[in-house]
């Protein structure tokens, strides 16, 4: 909503200071997101008559004009603006003048006349968009005059961002009402220059139907429209608004259209109750109604577009269709035009879910569907439309026919609410005399019924608060208007709640701490992708096809932000992530099912370059390999690496693939090292603490062994035979220590030296003991495995 | 009385004590053996040569010998240092111990994460324990058992990506979409069992916001929920108020505004002193000198009804924030876009946190 300072003033009856209105309506609820000066610095503009009108002797479009300013001195100046005639007065731009938008006035010629200065349009001074000719200044102020001085003394709108609970606040009378309470003075509506004294009288009430000024008013759909009021004023001379009301529709960065079109959004902005203007005489039938669209009703809209009513909107017809989408535009063949002689004003409540609907189905917004899908004041209509009739009556010079229209057919009192001033203590932990209770629910314009000591305190809210429809929105109104800044902040005794963490927090924690200490990065993706793989989640609505689905795994986009670092000529990459992903569910419309996944991606060098070592090893899949099997120690307890393809797998105990590991194929530039990826899903975490075992009393003996192993060929086997085997003999660890792949032996064989630890719990182990126990498992892998010594 | 035969030789000793100081390394050792040799050490031999004394010469001579023998072992291990120090020297003359040390790559938790674990960990200490739930979830969990009503200009906010149902016809309030906000844990934490509850809750979530400077299609909440009886505005106002200090700093001073939330009421955000200026005003706070952090309120009685608990017996708050914002605002990074970027010179910047 934009706010105009100076209405608000003219509410107020008081100068107010913007920055100081801001931080009031802050502090009530409606924050202000910018102060933004109408119009730029005038300060540099001054009054100035032209005294002379000379046709340009190279030019037919320019003149040359004589102008005082003032100064004591005349100056020449070339003109463009159709509208110069001697005499005029208009704001100046003298020489050395900076220009909003940053242009220095000079002395120059212009086809050959000279021009000393600048005669400015409304846009020139950055007041509006009016470029049609010179801004002509009715005043008596002497030339040379600020400017500034002549318009008033300026202006600033306020940007507040009303919550979608405060329609209200759509008007400047809302906001003069909060402001009003915070400032602890009265509010009236402004008084408008040159408006008769003379109230109109109130409209006549009517049920579905009515007539006024030979239109007949029908309101066909009560539910959607549960009041209609209309006039008719004749004999209007349609025009370009005041200057007053001008300035005000400019100031909250509405257009001027014309001295009726202008009135109905003078009203909208001040009481939040949009209007609608028609040319009576182009109303078909002299008729005017709302009912429920038809299917597939066509109309041409305000803004020349050829729309489609959708199904179930409400509609403004007259006695042959549709004229306007009731609520959110009015139709182009019914608007006041130039030539319009007779006005119906229509002022109308519909239900805000059918507004909100029908600007939806349409795709547009309008500041009458914007404020009406908030919900406007029905019982506050008759004093908006007898507003607008006395503006309209006294902009136009046109003749109100009595009486004007009221249907009603359902009448009602806005709701009742009852407060219970323990419950306020109990929700907000303050004791409120009654007194302060009932300030609150009056600064807010609610009619407090009770008498003081009443156990419930009954509430008449204001029509204009359609959120205020509990007593805990009473409670807030009142916490509000106390102010939040007056509650307590006072810390109280808390009672422990034993309830455990979520299991999943503790293993996110612990897997991110594993791959930190590897060296590696997190980076947090986004959990959108692009469409391909088949478990992934499909999105209705996607931002773009490169967000349709929901990620089912972490790995692809490590791989693309490895890439982004390629993009960037950087080979070192060492990242990390843990989230979510989505799998599709077996049974069709079921949610997805989340799994918390980690998973890591590594390329370039293994530790940075030092001058000592000037080329690092790089990143390889036994990095890779050790990173998965330390995840699965962490948090898939029981689960176990297999060899798959050129990696690894990790099946879960149920045997579903949990995880994986190994290179991974990227787009890769032709000087980055091979990349290596893994993934995990995160279950819970090891359970349990540690048991102490007793420190080794007695040395370990090891025994190197070096075997020859056939094509094809797993140290696996040959480590748990090994194991296997050797538990009675002491054997307490077997480490691989060694691989050599010798040409001269063949493909695919290899010599493996395997490191044998024996160690007793009891005893020293004698060199003869260990010797004997190699031999026996030497025996073994041959007969076993057929796996003999590297004779050598 | 004395033995003054002894006399003499002691005098020995102690020149050669003396004398350590200026051993050269082949001469201390041998030094060393002639004096504390475990087997003919001049001194060993006389401690040794003590048992033979009668008791009153054993206590006088015993105690000069001892401290003799400490005098020595400190005399020869000062002499040891000093020449290893000279040795290390002479060696080392040469080397440029200006040449870079060896470093190794650090790995660093995303800014993001730690903003979330300062925020949960405050919250735990607070006596909250840390309550998750899944990122897909029915309307009825994210709004109407919220207290959104249907179709209400409020659902503006929270602008909802949904998921394709491929067919199948949800049930009312089934309808499966991602989470627009973590509130949802809340109405599952409720419906698990009965008050008290204190929980922080952080997650994902997500809006169907096109990326811009300030805006992403999904983000980390932290989320709040606290319900017991007897807890008030006042509750909500000291425990928020007590986090801000924890997290922003002691002293650092709040302002909470009305605001709205269909699930809160009353409903309030709460301001910090712009963490830029210092409460001064600058661009960034727009003038005001506050930075929005959070939003909280009183639980809507609404929702506490919605998951079977009585309002008129429980009264809580709740609250959430975002940590992203939080982290922009800490790092003074300018576009939250960097924040979903794998970019190693944007995330090896962060290495004081966490690494």
């Amino acid at each position: 909503m934009n706010a105009s300072r100076a209405w608000l003033e003219a509410f107020l009856r008081r100068p107010l200071e913007a920055a100081d209105l801001a931080n009031r309506l802050a502090m009530l609820g409606a924050p202000v997101d910018a102060i933004e000066p109408i119009g730029a610095d005038l300060s540099a503009f001054v009054v100035a008559t032209v005294t002379d009108v000379r046709a340009h002797p190279d030019a037919d479009k320019l003149r040359v004009t004589t102008v005082e300013d003032g100064s004591g001195s005349t100056w020449s100046v070339v003109c463009g603006a159709p509208n110069v005639v001697a005499g005029g007065r208009y704001p100046f731009a003298r020489i050395g003048t900076t220009m909003p938008g940053g242009m220095v006035i000079e002395r120059r010629k212009l086809r050959g006349e000279v021009s000393e200065g600048m005669l400015c349009s409304a846009r020139e001074l950055g007041l509006g968009d009016e470029h049609d000719g010179l801004l002509t200044l009715e005043t008596d102020a002497p030339d040379g005059t600020p400017v500034a001085a002549v318009l008033g003394g300026g202006d600033e709108r306020l940007v507040v961002d009303v919550t979608p609970n405060r329609p209200d606040l759509f008007g400047h009378k809302g906001i003069a009402r909060e402001l009003a309470a915070s400032l602890n003075v009265p509010f009236r509506l402004p008084e408008i220059p040159g408006l008769a004294a003379t109230d109109v009288p109130p409209p006549e009430r009517a049920s579905d139907s009515g007539v006024t000024g030979g239109i007949t008013v029908t309101i066909a759909d009560r539910q959607g429209c549960p009041r209609f009021l209309a006039g008719v004023v004749r004999n209007v001379q349609i025009g370009p608004s005041p200057e007053w009301l001008r300035r005000r529709l400019a100031a909250v960065g509405v257009r001027s259209v014309n001295n009726v079109v202008d009135v109905t959004n003078y009203v909208m902005f001040e009481l939040n109750q949009p209007m609608h203007a028609y040319d009576a005489d182009a109303l078909r039938g002299a008729e005017i109604g709302v009912r429920t669209a038809k299917s597939s009703e066509v109309l041409v809209t305000l803004d020349g577009s050829t729309r489609t009513i959708p199904d179930g909107a409400l509609v403004i017809v007259d006695g042959t269709g549709a004229i306007g989408v009731a609520g959110v535009m009015g139709g182009r063949d019914s608007e006041v035009t130039d030539t319009t002689t007779t006005v119906l004003l229509e002022c109308a409540a519909f239900d805000p879910s059918r507004v909100r609907a029908a600007r939806r189905a349409l795709g547009m917004s309008t500041d009458a569907s914007q404020r009406f899908e908030r919900g406007t004041d029905r019982w506050g209509a008759v004093d908006a439309f007898r507003r607008a009739v006395q503006l309209v009556v006294s902009v136009t010079g046109g003749m109100i026919e009595l009486p004007t229209i009221d249907c009603f057919p359902t009448f009602s009192h806005p709701p009742r609410i009852f407060l219970r001033p323990a419950r306020v203590a109990q929700v907000l932990g303050l004791d409120l005399d009654w007194r302060e209770i009932e300030r609150c629910l009056v600064a807010i314009g609610a009619t407090v019924v009770s008498k003081p000591d009443d156990a419930r305190i009954a509430v008449d809210v204001p029509g204009w608060r359609p959120d205020l429809v509990a007593e805990i929105d009473l409670i807030e109104e009142v916490a509000r208007v106390h102010g939040y800044d007056a509650i307590p902040s006072t810390v109280g005794p808390v009672r422990p709640v034993f309830r455990p963490d979520d299991a999943g927090w503790a293993a996110a924690h612990h897997a991110r701490q594993v791959l930190v200490a590897a060296g590696m990065s997190e980076v947090l993706t986004l959990p959108m992708v692009a469409a391909g793989d088949p478990r992934a989640p499909v999105l209705l609505n996607p931002l773009s096809n490169d967000h349709r689905c929901l990620r089912p795994a972490l790995v692809p986009a490590l791989i693309t932000e490895v890439e982004r670092n390629w993009a960037v000529h950087n080979g070192d990459v060492r990242l990390f992530e843990v989230g979510t992903v989505f799998t599709v569910a077996e049974q069709h419309g079921a949610p997805p099912r989340e799994a918390q996944h980690a998973a890591f991606a590594v390329t370039g060098r293994r530790q940075p370059a030092h001058w000592n070592d000037p080329a690092p090893r790089t990143w390889d899949r036994w990095d890779a390999k050790e990173t998965l099997r330390q995840l699965v120690g962490l948090a898939q307890p029981g689960a176990s690496l297999q060899v798959e393809g050129d990696g690894w797998a990790v099946h879960a105990t149920d045997g579903r693939r949990i995880g994986h590991a190994g290179p991974i194929t990227a787009d890769s530039p032709q000087w980055a090292a091979p990349v290596f990826a893994g993934e995990i899903e995160l279950g819970t975490l090891r359970s349990g603490h540690a048991k102490f075992a007793p420190l080794p009393t007695f040395p370990a003996v090891t025994r190197d062994l070096t075997l020859q192993l056939a094509a094809g060929q797993a140290v696996a086997e040959i480590s748990s035979l090994l194991v296997q085997r050797g538990t009675r003999h002491d054997l307490r660890a077997v480490h691989v220590i060694d691989e050599y792949r010798d040409p001269t032996v063949g493909a695919g064989a290899r010599n493996v030296t395997v490191r044998l630890v024996f160690r007793s719990d009891h005893r020293t182990l004698t060199d003869t003991e260990v010797d004997q126990a190699t031999g026996r498992l030497r025996t073994s892998l041959e007969r076993e495995l057929d796996v003999s010594l590297r004779s050598s | 009385m004395s033995a003054p035969k002894e006399e003499s030789p002691v005098t020995n000793l102690r020149d050669r004590l003396a004398a350590i100081a200026t051993l050269d390394a082949a001469a201390l050792e041998a030094e060393d053996i002639a004096i504390l040799g475990r087997k003919q050490g001049e001194l060993t031999r006389r401690l040794k040569g003590l048992a033979t004394l009668s008791i009153d010469d054993k206590r006088a001579h015993g105690a000069l010998l001892n401290a003799l023998k400490v005098e020595f072992e400190a005399a020869i291990g000062t002499r040891r240092a000093e020449l290893a120090t000279e040795a290390r020297q002479q060696d080392g003359a040469g080397v440029d111990l200006t040449m870079p040390g060896r470093e190794s790559w650090h790995g660093t938790l995303h800014p993001v994460t730690v903003v979330i674990d300062e925020i949960v960990e405050i919250f735990r200490a607070l006596g909250f324990s840390v309550a998750l739930g899944p990122e897909v979830e029915t309307e009825e969990h994210n709004f109407g058992a919220l207290n959104f009503a249907a179709d209400h200009p409020a659902m503006d906010m929270h602008d909802t990506l949904y998921l394709d149902p491929q067919g199948a016809v949800p049930a009312a309030g089934e309808r499966l979409l991602l989470r627009t906000h973590t509130s949802p844990v809340q109405v599952r934490v409720m419906r698990e069992g009965p008050p008290p509850y204190r929980v922080v809750i952080p997650g994902t979530v997500y809006r169907n916001d096109a990326f811009d400077p300030s805006h992403a299609p999904a983000f980390a909440q932290v989320e709040g929920l606290a319900v017991d009886q007897n807890i008030t505005f006042v509750d909500l106002k000291a425990t928020l108020g007590h986090f801000a200090e924890r997290f922003f700093g002691a002293g650092t001073p709040v302002r909470f505004r009305p605001s709205f939330f269909p699930f809160t009421e009353p409903s309030a955000e709460m301001d910090v002193s712009c963490q830029l200026c210092a409460g001064q005003g600058c661009a960034a706070c727009k003038g005001t000198g506050w930075m929005e952090i959070l939003g909280c309120g009183m639980v809507h009685e609404n929702v506490l009804r919605n998951c079977g608990v009585d309002p008129e017996r429980w009264t809580g708050f709740a609250f959430g924030m975002g940590p992203q914002r939080i982290a922009m605002l800490r790092h003074g990074v300018p576009d939250i876009r960097h924040l979903y970027a794998g970019d190693m010179r944007f995330l090896q910047q962060f290495r004081s946190v966490g690494s």
